[in-house]
């Protein structure tokens, strides 16, 4: 289902986070500075049980109340001073972290919005969306908790283990005694758990598949009566989700058992053995308080390894995700032609006003097979300047394909398409894609208003012209007219409004090139007439390509290309191909049906 | 356990801004109408089969922490009592000291692994739960909910919402009842050990309990804050990577990121304030929290000096007042995550008391048996009025007849209510008055697997599941045959192309079907519908896509498979309409004429207008 699981190899979760170091770089100084105050705050924590000890054997044993007084000062200036430490530990990452996950945020959706069309149309937005947002939030975190205190509690620990060997070697070493097994359940438990964040991970990322898709086809479920069987499909997913969960939660539970267990064994075997010791008087019993209120202070420490390995192997797992779509590779902007041996220049190169032309243009999609047959197969067509050609063929012969090309949403395998005699590969993107205006066949509007949506960064005196080619009349009905907000977070347009809109949206720049992929299908017949009308003016001077399913679209253009298993197989005026052109005819009109596809 | 309160929105917890100024719609602003209440009756209701579970996690949690809170009570005993002993020769105390101890370790130890496995199964059961009553009540909504609530809303509340509710059950509970335990306990204990210093102990609570509300009051504003700002920054974000097509040919890359930017700084901003407010609140709780505990030192070792307190006692009763202050961080991040499940359980709360417009029947009815020779059924329209709720009229009352095996075809300008007409006919909307009915029966009385026998509906956005092509169609029937679904294909003209992709039916169809064309997901959608074989069949638009061949083939296989259904065709092709018995013009929400289309050419109103202008572009 997921097309997006794990390919990655097993990797140690402290590799794949070294990753993040040029993220993290920008806030290292504070990082560091951070982890050094923590480190103090907590070791003034273990400094504490010492002036006890001191109190204890000192001002207390020998009554001796002025004493008492200092030693409850040093413990208040210690307690502030831990205290403040925390805090400015806290306020010391807070904002830099926030930069951090900030940036590899927008780093993210700036690569995203460069990547390839092709890659947009493998990965659902759902799985993109989950990286932006709850994967970055756990590499905060990781980065605010488990790395700092993954380093900060292995120095409270020695620090704690090296003073309880100082006071009394021997019950220092009873302390030490699980070290060796708790260290092991660790590794064992950070291998199996990482497996199972995965998958859990990928689990919910299928989920939300089948959520987003039954919101979003909801009209066919309804129409179908389906709902039971698609509740169905979300109950067996969520219950493996479950399953999964709870496996993660018997690794936490074995682990946080083993970690509480243990130590706390060995602190009951320093108490038995420390009595003994006081008893015999070879031992304080102020020593004794200290070294069990130092080796209670280490408890914390030790037992948040547990949480924090889970959230570090959380994180290691929301890094390889972020790299799995960072490291794919963005369109190269002078990337070298495939197929284009004889240097820059395009096969023939008269003088400016050449129009579009594509010259034995194939294409396969990258991830198809090299097998399967190209889906356009060395298409050779001239549109002359100021020309507009209409594009006709059989559903799935390939002519939205061929106008992606234009702009360059997918590159041509092989050939060339030049506008004005300049190959469309020799000009950066930017140019190209300012000189080509294009309307989809499913017309999208962003969250914005109805003037953002059709200028997209033009001139605002346009906008006028360009909503009277579109018909887009209906605009200045609108509650805000022109500045009332439509798309996901706004005003909801019909079928037809939408497409009328971006039909604005291609006319607005009065581009020298249109490409427009079935513009009017969405329009009753009234409207279809006046924007046709409207729209023989602007084609008059531009050079368009048109693809159209009806004659009446097809009335638009000066002439027609018939596309025909990936090739173009005819070319002429409407009514001469009505008449010369059996495959033609069969599609404008329905007629010789003695060839249909049967 | 504490419910989330639901408290009408204040002027101070309302940052959002209002997009348009008269949108004040619950709709609009994402704010759903929440009975009063709601938020704690769904927790309750959520809780309530896992009575048992939930008491066993709390008894678990109750014997654990009297394990852990065992340890300093044994260490003061040791002292006081285990030491002189020993100097005396009674190894006894001292053996029971060891005993308890161990015994302590293992039972906290082991009532951790036993807690966390129960507390995760009760979890995981609310989770499921919740999850399936949102999914089950969302496809129950009517589709008028649907197009008012938008899809990212509802695909936001089952999932980051309840993810939200998942970390509050997953470490916020836990982190919670530990907390009040432990301060029970501790202060108990405290109080037992000494009563003086266990009373201050106590009374140091109530600076903290002021510290803890203060905290809440203002990390609840921020975090409001901070949710609207990462709501901001996902639709963008969503909205960037469906619309990619049109962004990258128009350019929008570099404009984005600015506007992106914005929106990202923003919650970076606030985000920070929230680490921030954390930190004062860490900062603060931690000073009173250490005063405390030098203060309690200075006086019990005063006591001590002056022989009014035993040394053993004063241990115990330092290494418990550590221990007592140690969890008000971790209350804080547990508020922190409450905040947010209790905001995002409201948010769930208001989408689970929408009651769906076009509900089920309460004693359904069966159509009345089909003569075998006719597959069709007969519609009727009886006094039918369409109006919104919000006011407009779409359909003023109006009768209509459709005898049984008819084809109608219905045209019109768009806004003129023919796709108001087909949905109520597939009773995707509830008529305001009037009732429509199939063979005399009403559509409101019908059980949804009768209705979808009865009535089925293909609209011009054919939408594709993921999954393989055969199982897309196969939701038309999901006890067909691949033969079944093959011999659907071939009727509507969609094997030739389903047979040239790369696994024929068993290719994947991936994202939203990005592979296939409009054209072809359009003869997928009418596979689908052919497979299921109603008696009635709507196509609003469902050809827009399709070139004259395809339509042709679907005409074919309605003329053909389809033989003797009643079928409602609405288009805005006059092709389409060739094959109807007969045609409905609209306008403005009424049938301005109706005939047959020869009758209709023949005839001087808009209809035959229309058929010249169409008659003339194949000249």
């Amino acid at each position: 289902m997921s097309t997006t699981r794990a390919t990655t190899k097993d990797r140690s979760a402290a590799r794949t986070l070294l990753r993040l170091w040029p993220y993290v770089r920008p806030a290292r100084a504070r990082l560091v500075t951070a982890a050094f105050v923590a480190v103090l705050a907590s070791c003034t924590g273990l400094v504490i049980p010492l002036v006890l000890k001191w109190m204890v054997d000192g001002p207390v044993a020998d009554g001796d109340t002025a004493g008492v007084w200092l030693g409850a000062l040093y413990l208040l200036l210690l307690g502030f001073a831990e205290a403040l430490l925390f805090g400015l530990r806290r306020w010391l990452v807070a904002r830099p972290l926030s930069h951090v996950e900030a940036e590899m945020r927008a780093g993210l959706y700036r690569h995203l919005q460069r990547l390839p069309v092709a890659f947009h149309d493998r990965w659902a937005s759902g799985q993109l969306l989950s990286r932006a947002t709850t994967d970055l939030m756990l590499l905060r975190m990781f980065l605010a908790f488990p790395l700092t205190f993954l380093l900060v509690n292995s120095v409270t620990i020695t620090v704690g283990v090296i003073i309880m060997l100082l006071q009394d070697w021997t019950l220092g070493l009873v302390i030490l005694g699980p070290a060796i097994p708790v260290v092991i359940t660790c590794m064992v438990f950070e291998k199996r758990y990482h497996h199972v964040a995965r998958l859990a991970q990928d689990q919910v990322g299928d989920l939300t598949t089948v959520v987003e898709e039954s919101v979003l086809g909801i009209r066919i479920i309804k129409g179908f009566g389906r709902h039971r069987s698609q509740a169905r499909a979300f109950r067996e997913l969520s219950g493996k989700l479950r399953g999964t969960e709870l496996r993660k939660a018997g690794l936490l539970a074995t682990i946080w058992g083993v970690i509480t267990t243990l130590p706390e064994v060995a602190i009951g075997a320093a108490l038995v053995l420390g009595c003994v010791q006081v008893a015999d008087g070879d031992l304080s019993a102020g020593t004794l308080v200290a070294f069990l209120s130092t080796a209670l202070a280490l408890r914390w420490p030790v037992e948040s390894i547990g949480f924090l390995l889970a959230m570090t192997q959380e994180a290691a797992t929301a890094t390889e995700r972020y790299f799995e779509v960072i490291n794919e590779s963005p369109e190269q902007e002078d990337a070298p032609r495939r197929g284009a041996g004889n240097g820059a220049t395009s096969p023939h190169r008269p003088a400016a006003d050449d129009g579009m032309l594509f010259s034995a243009v194939s294409f396969r999609y990258p991830d198809a097979p090299a097998s399967s047959p190209p889906i356009l197969d060395r298409i050779d067509l001239h549109i002359r300047p100021g020309e507009s050609m209409a594009l006709v063929g059989t559903t799935g012969s390939g002519k939205t394909t061929l106008t992606a090309l234009v702009p360059r949403l997918h590159e041509v395998t092989s050939g060339h398409i030049t506008l004005d005699g300049e190959d469309i590969t020799a000009m950066s993107r930017e140019e190209l894609r300012s000189k080509v205006a294009v309307a989809f066949e499913e017309p999208t509007l962003f969250s914005a208003s109805v003037k953002d949506n059709v200028l997209l960064g033009m001139d605002e005196q346009e906008l006028d012209r360009a909503l009277a080619v579109a018909q887009a009349d209906f605009v200045h009905a609108l509650p805000h007219g022109t500045d009332t907000q439509v798309g996901e977070q706004g005003l909801s347009l019909s079928g037809g409004q939408r497409q009328r809109l971006a039909l604005a949206r291609a006319v607005v720049g009065k581009p020298r090139f249109l490409v427009l992929d079935d513009p009017l299908s969405a329009l009753d017949v009234h409207t279809e007439a006046a924007v046709e009308a409207a729209l023989r003016d602007v084609l008059a001077d531009t050079t368009a390509l048109i693809v159209a399913h009806r004659p009446s679209t097809v009335l638009l253009a000066d002439r027609v290309a018939l596309l025909s298993d990936g090739r173009i197989t005819a070319v002429g005026t409407h009514h001469e191909l009505l008449r010369t052109n059996a495959e033609y005819a069969h599609l404008m009109s329905g007629t010789g049906e003695a060839e249909d596809n049967r | 356990m504490t419910a989330p309160t639901t408290k009408a929105p204040t002027a101070d917890d309302e940052p959002e801004l209002p997009r348009h100024e008269d949108a004040v719609d619950a709709f609009d602003r994402d704010r759903l109408p929440t009975p009063p209440r709601a938020t704690s009756l769904l927790l309750r209701s959520l809780l309530a089969p896992m009575k048992a579970r939930v008491t066993l996690t709390t008894f678990l949690l109750l014997l654990q922490q009297a394990a852990v809170q065992a340890g300093p009570l044994l260490v003061a005993y040791a002292i006081d009592r285990a030491v002189p002993a020993f100097r005396d020769h009674d190894n006894g105390p001292l053996i029971a000291v060891g005993a308890g101890y161990l015994l302590s370790a293992l039972a906290s130890g082991g009532l951790q692994y036993a807690f966390i496995l129960v507390s995760a199964r009760v979890n995981q059961d609310v989770l499921l739960d919740l999850r399936g009553r949102i999914f089950r009540h969302a496809q129950a909504l009517s589709i008028d909910f649907h197009e008012r609530y938008t899809s990212g809303r509802l695909i936001s509340r089952s999932t980051t919402d309840v993810e939200s509710l998942r970390e509050l059950l997953n470490e916020g509970l836990q982190e919670l009842v530990t907390v009040i335990l432990s301060f029970l306990y501790i202060s108990a204990l405290l109080l037992w050990l000494d009563l003086a210093l266990g009373a201050v102990a106590v009374a140091s609570f109530v600076p903290l309990y002021l510290l803890v509300r203060g905290y809440r009051r203002r990390a609840g504003r921020v975090y409001r804050k901070r949710s609207t700002a990462i709501a901001a920054v996902i639709v963008k974000f969503v909205e960037t990577m469906n619309g990619i097509r049109p962004v990258r040919a128009f350019r929008r890359e570099a404009a984005n990121d600015a506007d992106f930017a914005v929106l990202n700084k923003r919650h970076e901003r606030v985000n920070g304030d929230a680490l921030l407010e954390m930190a004062r609140y860490v900062v603060t709780s931690r000073l009173v929290a250490n005063t405390a505990v030098a203060g309690i030192v200075l006086w019990g070792a005063y006591r001590v000096a002056q022989d009014s307190l035993e040394l053993g006692v004063l241990a115990a009763a330092v290494l418990y007042l550590r221990r007592l202050y140690d969890p008000i961080d971790r209350l804080g991040m547990f508020l922190n995550s409450y905040q947010s499940a209790a905001a995002s359980l409201e948010k769930i709360a208001g989408l689970l008391a929408q009651t769906p417009t076009v509900p089920e029947p309460v004693t359904p009815r069966q159509l009345p048996a089909l003569e075998s020779q006719h597959p069709g059924r007969e519609v009727v329209f009886d006094g039918v009025r369409f109006a919104y709720r919000t006011g407009g009229e779409v359909l003023p009352r109006f009768d209509l007849t459709l005898p049984a095996g008819q084809t109608v075809a219905v045209v019109g300008s768009t806004g003129a209510g023919k796709s108001t007409l087909a949905k109520l006919l597939a009773r995707f909307y509830d008529p305001s008055d009037g009732r429509v009915l199939l063979d005399g029966v009403d559509l409101r009385d019908l059980a949804v697997p009768e209705l979808r026998r009865g009535v089925v509906m293909v609209t011009q956005e054919a939408f594709l599941f993921s999954g393989t092509v055969a199982e897309n169609i196969a939701i038309g029937r999901p006890d067909a045959t691949r033969e079944d679904i093959e011999q659907a294909a071939k009727a509507i003209g969609a094997h030739d192309f389903i047979s040239a992709l790369p696994d024929g039916y068993d290719t994947d169809v991936r994202k939203r079907g990005g592979r296939i064309s409009a054209g072809q997901r359009q003869l997928v959608a009418f596979a689908r519908a052919l497979l299921a074989d109603p008696a009635v069949l709507i196509l609003d638009e469902a050809t827009s896509s399709l070139d004259i061949p395809g339509e042709r083939a679907v005409q074919r296989a309605m003329a053909t498979v389809l033989k003797g259904r009643t079928a409602v065709v609405i288009a805005h092709r006059l092709s389409t309409v060739a094959i109807a018995d007969r045609v409905l013009v609209m306008e403005h929400g009424r049938i301005v004429e109706d005939g047959t289309p020869a009758e209709l050419v023949a005839g001087t109103g808009r209809f035959a207008d229309l058929h010249r202008a169409w008659r003339d572009s194949l000249a």
